[in-house]
């Protein structure tokens, strides 16, 4: 599915990176520690954090993540919005937290998957 | 084809720009992207530490048919014990760095497993330099 499709779904908000709504999600990863998500997540993965700075959107470049969804209400400082769209790296905002997030998106999964 | 990149010390508004431009590079280079995948980690990793740790320093890159040779330069102020900094788990990032989500103690674990060779030469005081070796075949 694209990031266009799951903004429909899930209750999150486009805050940025409107340019790659149209990004196709495979799969996922959550976490907070930088390295840890350098090293493990993958290209296409959605990934689920509460780090809302410009250097997350860095890391989900580098790794070719479809988007970024920052949970329990964390705002995204103007720098990181800024290059979320110059990278075209969707930033996404829910108030819910990382657990009920996955939980959501995988109850999609399964849904898509029938 | 040999690059040159300055990175600020302390600068995290612009901390992974010489990883995301060799990125931009090697895509256009039409190199595979799992290899990117392994030299966008090292190199990050390696970026980063000289931004958190080091003040910043200067990058060379040298891409050649066979192998990206990255060089990180920096005049920081050393690792004392690079067995020690090898180890998961293991940073000196103080809490404020922690608190963006580093200093997790994976820099160098990350830089070590995903380049095909890395060797650390530092001295307390002087800096540290990081040679970091990803073959593309």
């Amino acid at each position: 599915m694209t990031v266009k499709e799951l903004l429909e779904i899930v209750p999150i908000k486009l805050a940025a990176g409107k340019d790659g709504l149209n990004n196709e999600i495979e799969g996922g990863h959550v976490g907070d520690l930088l390295s840890f998500v350098m090293a493990h997540a993958k290209e296409k993965n959605v990934w689920v954090t509460i780090q809302g700075h410009i250097n997350s959107v860095a890391v989900a470049s580098l790794l070719g993540l479809s988007a970024i969804i920052l949970t329990e209400n964390v705002t995204p400082d103007d720098e990181m919005l800024r290059k979320a769209d110059e990278e075209s790296i969707p930033v996404l905002c829910t108030a819910l937290n990382s657990f009920d997030m996955v939980c959501k998106l995988s109850s999609i999964c399964s849904i898509m998957e029938e | 084809m040999k690059l040159h990149y300055q990175v600020d010390g302390d600068n995290f508004l612009v901390a992974g720009e010489a990883s995301a431009s060799l990125k931009r590079t090697l895509k256009q280079l039409g190199i595979d992207s799992s290899i990117i995948r392994k030299i966008s980690i090292s190199m990050y990793e390696a970026e980063m530490n000289m931004v958190i740790h080091a003040y910043g320093g200067v990058i060379d890159v040298e891409i050649s048919t066979d192998k990206v040779h990255i060089l990180l330069k920096d005049k920081g102020p050393g690792i004392p014990d690079i067995d020690l900094a090898m180890k998961e788990g293991y940073s000196t990032a103080s809490h404020e760095i922690r608190e963006l989500g580093f200093g997790a103690g994976m820099g160098l674990p990350n830089m070590k497993r995903y380049s095909d060779h890395l060797n650390i030469y530092s001295e307390v005081g002087v800096g540290t330099t990081v040679e970091i070796i990803v073959f593309l075949m």
